[in-house]
């Protein structure tokens, strides 16, 4: 008789034993690693930026509310502040063109569309989804901007208001497709309840099935902020590198992912104090879309609608 | 209820001259309301087609625009000062060797990772943090993972500028992804499968091994060509750990197979060490010059990218099909 041991309630012969407990250890292993990696992106960030804020003309509530930011000049202004105007204008933009086509679309594709339609416009619109930024930002600058400069005479080639479009239309596929999912979990129940009572397919969508989903659309709305923020590549090339503080459009404007490229393009040496505002500025970004992220993750948890 | 259905118009009619009232106002808001039902669904259909609309437009511009500049000396030339002679070949060959390296390195972590949540995780307090902190993690910005390779990769672990460090940064990128994607799989495994498994005997691990991943695989597979298809069209986090400035030769200098052939060993002790640009990077850099030329090249580069997405895409979608085509059960 060979030994066994006790595994999960069973005895199992030793080598089996051994062969269960080596591999449940390798598979905790990748699982726990997604908490390493999270750990070491903040401990990066704040050791760092410690490193950045400990420069003698450098302090956090300099890095607050100083109206320039020039690290690379010779007068040396660390104020976020252009920075996250551009970020937000950009962003802001962005969602003025991504929510509502994005939501339209998702009320389209799951309350009117047929199905034939449907099975068209989704892998469509995941097409959108899988294009890389980079190509969006070539879109902007090569065909988007020269067209807006016809309409808006003076018109900078880089420019807030096309890179924040071009955005718009980046994460419109997010905004539709999990707005999509959110519309429809809502029962069917629901919607044949209103139109029993005489309401029109127009008020029971508006009226009660984008009620009903309204906690995964605002996730959803979110979350495409929270992408907005952290995008990189449209805003690098079509934006500019200008960080003025300005709340136009029309002017070329940095954000803070763009400030991030600029600085690691630059030759930049390690260590010193312009390389160290990177961590500083990536550390305000991840804060900034880890609060977005876990919000919307809350709204979800919190006001989701349970339906059996 | 057909006296309700008089139209307004009918009611002009009948009492010609007179505000329509009671009865009639009832049926104007109703006539309204489907006026508005009406506007609305073309407002929505509007939506929706604006998004193909500029898709079609994107394409359309990039192919005309870089179609033509694509040919066998765009694959064979390196980057150069003249933007006619250019080409993308560091570029491409880049791109495959992070490409593989990635997929070596975040394939088994992630499927593992999915494996145990799924299968062996017990319901605690840990399990839920792993979970939370992964949904996180997927919606953190890629240029925070670029930060994190150049912090770790690139000067912690000494790897330098190197194919392998971006290759490590990419993997860390999509493994969120991959995990999820998996996760999604092996919950389509109906619990039978298990169930009749481990009533045989099978210790959990043989379950897993046996007939779960068997029947989650092509699902796994799926979602795996979707997140390296990211990981294929990803720039920012590699412009902070890669080398921009131009690349005028392959990492390891392995252009054939004979090469290969000559000396294996450069495979995996010179090339995995050597410096690198990738397609999107080539493109960013070629968008960035004001020469109109080089936005020619930056468009046929797009071409190359889209072609390599779009077939990647297209396999996922094959293989989405074929998945779904076995079984109902399985979804």
């Amino acid at each position: 008789m060979s030994s066994t041991q006790k595994y999960r309630g069973f005895r199992l012969p030793r080598k089996q034993y051994i062969t269960e407990r080596i591999i449940r250890g390798l598979l905790f292993g990748s699982g726990i690693l997604s908490i390493f990696v999270t750990i070491s992106i903040v401990v990066i960030l704040v050791l760092e930026s410690s490193k950045f804020f400990g420069y003698e003309d450098v302090s956090l509530i300099k890095f607050l509310t100083d109206t320039q930011w020039t690290p690379l000049f010779a007068d040396k202004h660390f104020g976020i502040m252009p920075l996250l105007v551009g970020t937000l204008m950009v962003a802001f933009i962005a969602l003025l063109v991504a929510l509502p086509l994005g939501l339209l679309s998702a009320i389209y594709l799951s309350e009117y569309a047929k199905r034939n339609v449907r099975s068209f416009l989704k892998p469509l619109l995941e097409i959108l989804a899988g294009i890389p930024t980079v190509v969006y930002g070539y879109f902007a600058l090569v065909t988007v901007t020269p067209f807006l400069q016809k309409l808006i005479p003076g018109l900078g080639v880089f420019n807030a208001l096309s890179a924040g479009m071009v955005m718009g239309i980046m994460i419109l596929p997010m905004v539709s497709s999990l707005s999509e999912d959110a519309i429809r979990v809502v029962p069917q129940s629901l919607r044949n309840a209103s139109t029993a009572l005489g309401a029109t397919k127009f008020e029971t969508t508006t009226k009660v099935v984008v009620p009903a989903s309204l906690s995964g659309i605002v996730s959803a709305f979110i979350l495409a902020a929270s992408r907005a923020i952290g995008e990189t590549m449209i805003v690098a090339i079509a934006a500019g590198m200008n960080p003025t503080l300005t709340f136009s459009p029309f002017n070329s404007v940095e954000t803070m992912t763009a400030y991030i490229v600029q600085v690691s393009l630059g030759d930049t040496p390690v260590g010193t104090l312009e390389y160290q505002s990177l961590f500083a500025v990536g550390m305000a970004l991840f804060v900034m879309t880890l609060f977005f992220n876990l919000i919307s993750h809350l709204v979800v948890k919190r006001y989701r609608e349970v339906y059996q | 209820m057909s006296s309700l259905n008089i139209s307004s118009r009918e009611n002009q009619e009948l009492f010609p001259g007179k505000p329509t009232r009671s009865l009639g106002e009832n049926n104007s808001t109703i006539e309204r309301s489907h006026r508005y039902g009406t506007i609305f669904k073309w407002v929505a259909v509007g939506a929706a087609s604006i998004a193909v609309a500029v898709l079609a437009v994107l394409l359309f511009d990039i192919f005309t625009d870089g179609a033509g500049r694509v040919n066998w000396e765009f694959f064979q030339n390196y980057p150069s000062r003249h933007p006619e002679g250019a080409g993308i070949k560091s570029a491409l060959y880049g791109s495959i060797w992070v490409i593989v390296f990635t997929v070596i390195i975040s394939l088994p972590l992630g499927i593992g990772a999915a494996f145990y949540l799924e299968e062996f995780a017990p319901k605690n307090r840990l399990t839920e943090i792993i979970n939370i902190n992964i949904a996180n993690l997927a919606a953190v910005p890629s240029i925070v993972y670029g930060i994190l390779g150049l912090a770790l990769f690139v000067r912690a672990f000494s790897l330098g500028r190197s194919v392998l460090a971006g290759a490590f940064t990419m993997g860390l990128l999509i493994l969120p992804i991959i995990i999820i994607a998996s996760r999604e799989a092996i919950r389509g495994v109906p619990s039978s499968v298990r169930e009749a498994s481990m009533g045989l005997g099978a210790t959990k691990w043989q379950t897993v091994r046996h007939h779960v991943f068997p029947q989650a695989f092509p699902g796994i597979l799926t979602g795996t060509i979707l997140a390296l298809s990211r990981a294929v069209g990803e720039t920012a986090p590699l412009i902070m750990i890669g080398a921009l400035t131009f690349v005028p030769f392959v990492p390891g200098n392995i252009e054939s197979l004979s090469d290969v052939l000559s000396d294996p060993l450069a495979l995996i002790t010179f090339a995995p060490f050597d410096g690198f640009t990738v397609l999107p990077i080539q493109i960013f850099n070629w968008v960035s010059r004001p020469e109109a030329a080089f936005h020619v090249a930056a468009a046929a580069a797009i071409v190359v990218l889209l072609a390599i997405l779009l077939s990647m895409n297209a396999l996922a979608i094959f293989l989405r099909y074929r998945f779904e085509k076995k079984g109902p059960q399985n979804r």
